[in-house]
């Protein structure tokens, strides 16, 4: 084996140009699947990023009717759904997956917050407790935040975020002036912002559509005062935080159970966890399924590639007649011959694959660089497109191996 | 009687292309002996040879080496009697460019699975057998011609084979060189060893003790007037 290996870099060496024009196609096709299969991965990571948020894994569990969330504004609530307090919120705490809890109650902005003529087309309105903003990792910009007796006394006072500052106040300073909520006056007291680490990017039609609820303009109240704008009943949601981007899910399962358990009487109306990394997923599966088509497409030169070899390997064999002839003479069974040419064209490969995952991962930088895509290499991909080259290798090395094994000694020797 | 055959018949090819090479081959060979083989070219000199080296089989006909019919002994078994019993000679050296004198001599110990340290023990004292002791780490084309050849008998004796096969060993040699490889030849004939050899010169073969003609495929034990 260690002879066959020796007499592989011999041959390889003995002709450089060869080999190397021959590694190309090898090279080619591996470096497009490591390039390829490393930017699907870093666009999955940045949908995952952009929706989920990295480092601020919030989950919203909120009713749903059916699919789709319940708008108590306009929609029927059902008599077996009971009124949420903040009593159950040390239940939920209690999930291992979860970190932190709010609980809530919104509804839709649409036409509800004015300042003089200014109003807000779209956005949100939140009745919050002391813990929303940290559970939310918002942080304030300019003014403070609620205090203790903006609760307990049912204070008229908002917090509102940078995308309804610029609706209404046009870029002023918003801290201290009053907008009309629903016709009544509340004293704006500051200014929040998502903590850094979240930055949206949309680049499709889908991101805009998973974003708008949540970027679209919010206000905070405290929930103390929310019934004497809306009703004493609406039902309330609860937002949890989970301690990573993989416990979402399942924090999002246990608090929604949690609250149904709260529900006297069952229907089709259900606390349910409005689950953006399964959002994320499906986002994913999209982009990946158009990319995979790619992943194909490179195989195809990676097969081009190996039929280079082949190709290589016959010439080879045909050159080297008196060489296999004198070794046959010399005792060399026919295994040793098929097992020679075939470890050349299994270093051949191998030799192109590494020199490809070289070439794949600079592909993939420069992609990563052009496009702001991160760069993500599996080193599980990487090591499968080795084994595959080398697999390519042995493949489309064992016609010509199998051909020089069968030369009959004597044509062979009589060649020179 | 390490060489035995009886009506050996080549032919090659099939249908109305068929070319019959050897006609009723009929010998004996004692070990021990030094035979030549002449004739002129295409009487089937090389077809005999390459039988009595298994490297082709006869078409009809028992060839018996060293008491053993080995007729459709197959690719494995033949492979390991060229191996260990047969050494190969051949006009153009067939050297491994690529390789040192002592690894193109220690090529069929590899075959053979002889560990690597005894291999070079084995190669180095074949190489001195033949007087190139000086000449063991260099490559075929520093050699001379006949040093080449010399490495090629190295090669072919390194396994105490029972046999010699010369398939013209000097015919790419200056005469002198002829001359040392013909001693060379002389030498392992008084030392027992089984040669046979084919040339078409006439010095050459009178070198060995009995003298063998083919002419179109018959052996004849008389040169053909």
């Amino acid at each position: 084996m260690l002879e066959n290996i020796r007499e592989a870099f011999d041959g390889i060496w003995s002709h450089k140009l060869r080999s190397a024009l021959t590694m190309l196609g090898i090279i080619i096709g591996i470096a497009s699947i490591i390039a390829i299969s490393s930017t699907i991965m870093g666009t999955n990571e940045q949908i995952k990023q952009n929706l989920v948020g990295a480092g601020n894994n919030t989950v919203e569990v909120t009713l749903y009717q059916g699919d789709y969330p319940l708008d108590s504004s306009y929609q029927q609530v059902p008599e077996y759904v009971t009124v949420l307090t903040g009593d159950i919120l040390p239940d939920i705490t209690a999930i291992d997956e979860v970190e932190d809890a709010s609980l809530y109650y919104r509804r839709d902005a649409y036409e509800m917050v004015w300042n003089g003529a200014e109003r807000l087309n779209q956005g949100t309105i939140y009745g919050v407790d002391d813990r929303f903003m940290a559970v939310n990792g918002y942080v304030l910009r300019s003014g403070r935040g609620f205090l203790p007796e903006d609760f307990s006394a049912c204070k008229k006072v908002a917090l509102i975020d940078r995308a309804v500052s610029e609706t209404l106040f046009l870029g002023e300073s918003p801290v201290n002036k009053t907008v009309e909520i629903s016709g009544e006056p509340y004293v704006v007291i500051g200014e929040f912002t998502q903590s850094s680490a979240f930055t949206p990017t949309i680049t499709s039609i889908n991101d805009y559509f998973t974003y708008t609820d949540h970027s679209g303009g919010k206000v905070l109240i405290p929930g103390t005062t929310w019934p004497t704008l809306f009703a004493y009943d609406q039902p309330a949601s609860v937002m949890v935080r989970a301690g990573s981007t993989d416990e979402m899910t399942e924090a999002g399962k246990q608090t929604a159970a949690i609250l149904n358990s709260t529900l006297t009487g069952s229907g089709d109306v259900q606390y349910k966890s409005k689950d953006l990394l399964e959002q994320a997923k499906k986002l994913q599966e999209l982009s990946s399924a158009t990319n995979r088509q790619l992943i194909w497409i490179a195989s195809i030169s990676l097969l081009v590639g190996g039929i280079g070899v082949m190709n290589i390997m016959l010439v080879s064999v045909t050159e080297r007649t008196g060489e296999i002839g004198l070794k046959k003479a010399l005792g060399a069974p026919k295994g040793r011959i098929s097992g020679q040419f075939l470890t050349e064209a299994g270093v051949l490969t191998a030799i192109g694959g590494i020199l490809g995952i070289l070439v794949g991962v600079g592909l993939a930088y420069v992609v990563s660089r052009v496009s702001g895509v991160p760069i993500f290499i599996s080193w599980y991909i990487v090591a499968a497109t080795v084994v595959f080259s080398v697999v390519v290798g042995l493949f489309f090395g064992a016609v010509p191996a199998v051909q020089a094994a069968r030369l009959n000694p004597i044509d062979a020797l009589r060649r020179e | 009687m390490i060489i035995s055959l009886e009506h050996i018949e080549k032919t090659y090819g099939t249908g109305n292309n068929r070319v019959p090479v050897l006609h009723d081959v009929n010998l004996a060979v004692e070990e021990g002996e030094y035979i030549a083989i002449m004739g002129p070219s295409g009487s089937g000199k090389s077809t005999l040879m390459n039988i009595l080296g298994y490297l082709d089989e006869p078409t009809a006909g028992v060839y018996r080496f060293d008491g053993a019919d080995n007729a459709h002994a197959g690719d494995a078994r033949m492979a390991a009697i060229r191996n260990e019993k047969i050494g190969f000679v051949f006009q153009s050296f067939h050297l491994m460019q690529r390789r040192r004198a002592w690894e193109n001599v220690a090529l069929p110990l590899l075959y053979g699975n002889v560990p690597r340290k005894e291999r070079k023990e084995r190669a180095e004292a074949a190489l001195i057998a033949v007087g190139l002791q000086e000449r063991m780490d260099f490559y075929p084309n520093q050699l001379s011609g006949g040093q080449c050849q010399r490495v090629a008998i190295a090669r072919a004796m390194c396994t105490r084979p029972k046999l010699l096969l010369a398939d013209e060993p000097t015919g790419a040699l200056d005469s002198k060189a002829g001359q040392q490889i013909m001693d060379i030849f002389d030498t392992l004939h008084e030392q027992g060893m089984t040669i046979v050899m084919i040339t078409h010169e006439r010095a050459v073969a009178e070198r060995a003790k009995r003298i063998l003609y083919i002419y179109d495929g018959w052996l004849k034990e008389e040169p053909q007037e």
